[in-house]
């Protein structure tokens, strides 16, 4: 068993990856968090559901993790008062997890010690929640302004600087509000919840199928991650295999998702210390891999490519020798450029010592996924859990320890260089011919089943809960980005504003994947 | 120094020609003169405003600044402020909590300016919208006011998810040329 507690009983799940399930009392919910934690396990997520309909009151969900696998662990609660004691004080990640699970669904944390709103803005009331199943839209909408409660920073000099929703770049909306003396920050406080399109509501009326569409879709630059974790959890539940051909091609899908991410974030990262030449050069080769998947995979972003019970997508043997001829192109080229990042005086200057997370602050926070390994947080899913075929592959993890953005970007470098092996090896592996996908049209009754794949930022988790029809009751995405975007708020202390965006950058955080 | 510039001399151009207009893609007919198209045509300014979306689309809107699209060779730049822009990209369905940034926006774009909405998403709510119930497909949810023409006018839209970087460089090609009879 994962964990040892004499109230625990757990059932291990099928499928690709080590999990378990099972269900507590709200009384053994910090003594079993407390335990995982001491053992050096983290949380990697919280979401509730309506379980109403089927006589019973509201569910907390939480998975956990720790050397064993996954646990997902879930706490009835009644429909009267769905209240559950506060898992912040242990994991402090919980946080803004059980503030939007209240926005959405009003189960709430006892005793937590922050009990803003976070996803809500003021689109609907705040007695109305969202993914309850009586939940009626035409009631609650509102046209509130936001007045969110920032923290403000007293004494003389501090003044604040507030930023976006609309940013100055091409990215995504969120809002930044830092206090500063002079050019040094002494604060940020992250407002999120500007793309909050109700992502998880909308599963509720889609089909198996259509959902993988949308799993695809909660983070465009992590489509092939989402829709493999979605595809794992709906497997799991059916109790299925994919193809072995299938398995193949999905970890190719992946491993391309992630060159494409690093070659993106390298060069914007060369931008941000002015080296327009890193942008040049390093999105000439994320375009050749884009333009390859486009003309392989029939999707630039591999879109759409996975699906439950196999993949959508195949590779032809001359496509096969095309992104051989890809891998050779883009080891030569990206060695140079390393050489030539390694030996800019400049752009070291402004790299190393940024934004720094010491080790032991990422482990209290549990900062996970790229960032985590530049703060000798070694965990990597395709390592420790490997689901076929990475079992097969024997995935080198990267780890560096300075958790400065010179440490992020070495990081991208080295997980550049192990995707490209690994992109040869599955190359080699693949062989002519084989099934792409067995049929799996619909789930079975009152299922749960959850998948979790180690994208290019983090891990990506998908949890479903199939109703008494098999249809999709309650499907929880979540994204490595709440894990992180709060480690961002202390790694810009005692930095100066103008090294913010690219410490941001380093980190290249998901702000629709936290939305929801 | 002189692994850079290798690097850059060996790199040579690379860069694709750009596509022509498409007047499929207009939703509404051209509102400006030839004459300020004209200027428009040879130094526009962009906004990007993401409303609400996956990122999808905007992965695609930097790619028109690699070497390949070269926007800037175009004479089209993206800036920081609405304020300095002719044109807002407004990409995403809109979400609630957005509505007001991008009125915002928009009311901070100086005359004249044109819309261009890119992505599905953005031309009638995409997947993150149930368009059953809608005579016209706009898209809403309890999240979501779903097409940005809900919000703001459009004059030209490019569908797909996401659209490629040729389709979104003919978008805007097509909003700051004369509209064909």
């Amino acid at each position: 068993m994962p964990i040892n507690h004499p109230n625990l009983h757990l059932t291990q799940l099928a499928g690709a990856i080590p999990a378990w399930s099972g269900n507590i009392k709200p009384d053994d919910l910090q003594p079993i968090c407390r335990n995982v934690h001491d053992g050096g396990g983290r949380l990697v997520a919280l979401w509730g559901s309506d379980d109403r309909e089927q006589g019973n009151g509201y569910s907390l969900h939480i998975a956990l993790v720790n050397e064993a696998g996954l646990i997902c662990l879930s706490v009835p609660l009644p429909a009267g008062q769905p209240g559950y004691p506060d898992v912040s004080s242990i994991f402090p990640v919980a946080n803004r997890m059980q503030r939007a699970t209240y926005d959405l669904l009003g189960i709430y944390a006892h005793e937590g010690q922050d009990h803003r709103k976070w996803l809500r803005h003021g689109a609907w009331h705040g007695g109305s929640f969202p993914l309850r199943k009586d939940f009626d839209a035409a009631q609650s909408l509102t046209d509130d302004a936001d007045n969110y409660p920032f923290v403000q920073v007293e004494g003389q000099g501090v003044h604040e600087i507030a930023v976006g929703p609309v940013h100055a770049g091409t990215i995504e909306p969120g809002h930044f509000r830092f206090s500063v003396v002079g050019e040094k920050m002494l604060r940020l406080e992250e407002r999120f919840g500007y793309t909050h399109k109700g992502i998880e509501k909308r599963f509720e009326s889609m089909s198996l199928q259509q959902g993988a569409k949308l799993a695809g879709r909660v983070s465009g630059d992590s489509t092939v991650a989402y829709a493999w974790a979605y595809a794992m959890a709906a497997e799991s539940i059916a109790a299925v295999t994919p193809p072995e051909r299938a398995l193949w091609l999905r970890a190719l899908f992946l491993e391309r998702e992630r060159i494409a991410n690093h070659l993106g974030d390298l060069g914007y990262l060369g931008n941000d210390v002015a080296l327009s030449f890193g942008f040049t050069q390093f999105w000439i080769l994320k375009e050749q891999v884009l333009r390859n998947n486009g003309a392989l995979f029939g999707h630039r972003y591999l879109m759409d490519s996975i699906i439950p019970g196999g993949v959508a997508a195949d590779l032809t043997e001359p496509g096969k020798r095309t992104l051989f001829e890809e891998c050779s192109l883009l080891e030569r080229e990206v060695r140079v450029l390393r050489g030539i990042y390694e030996e800019h005086a400049g752009l070291q200057d402004r790299f190393i010592g940024a934004g720094r997370i010491e080790p032991r602050l990422a482990a209290q926070l549990g900062l996970c996924g790229l960032a985590g390994r530049a703060s000798s947080q070694a965990w990597d899913t395709r390592v420790q859990f490997p689901c076929a075929p990475y079992d097969q592959l024997d995935v080198q993890m990267a780890t560096y320890r300075n958790g400065d953005v010179a440490a992020r970007v070495i990081v991208r470098f080295d997980e550049l260089f192990e995707s490209l092996r690994l992109q040869r090896e599955i190359l080699g592996r693949l062989m002519p011919g084989g099934e792409l996908s067995l049929p799996l049209e619909k789930l079975p009754a009152l299922g749960f089943g959850a998948g979790m794949v180690e994208g290019w930022r983090g891990e990506v988790l998908v949890a479903i809960h199939t109703d008494t029809d098999g249809n999709l009751a309650r499907v929880h995405p979540h994204d490595p980005s709440w894990q992180n975007w709060p480690a961002l708020e202390h790694a810009i202390l005692g930095n100066i504003v103008p090294d913010f965006p690219l410490i941001n950058k380093s980190f290249n955080l998901s702000y629709s994947g936290q939305d929801l | 120094m002189y692994q850079l510039i290798k690097q850059i001399i060996k790199t040579g151009i690379k860069t694709d020609a750009a596509p022509l207009p498409d007047e499929a893609l207009r939703v509404t007919t051209q509102r400006l003169h030839e004459e300020i198209l004209h200027v428009f045509g040879s130094a526009l300014n962009i906004r990007h405003v993401d409303a609400g979306s996956c990122n999808g689309c905007e992965l695609e809107i930097h790619s028109l600044s690699n070497a390949y699209y070269n926007i800037e060779g175009l004479g089209i730049k993206f800036v920081a402020s609405p304020r300095h822009a002719d044109m807002l990209l407004v990409t995403g369905p809109v979400s609630r909590h957005m509505v007001t940034a991008l009125r915002r926006t928009f009311d901070a774009t100086p005359e004249p300016k044109l819309v261009v909405a890119i992505g599905e998403c953005a031309c009638n709510g995409g997947i993150f919208c149930s368009n059953d119930g809608s005579p016209d497909g706009g898209g809403e949810s309890y999240a979501s006011c779903g097409r940005v023409a809900n919000v703001i006018p459009v004059d030209v839209v490019v569908g797909g998810c996401p659209p490629t970087p040729t389709a979104i460089l003919q978008g805007i090609l097509t909003a700051v040329s004369a509209q064909k009879q």
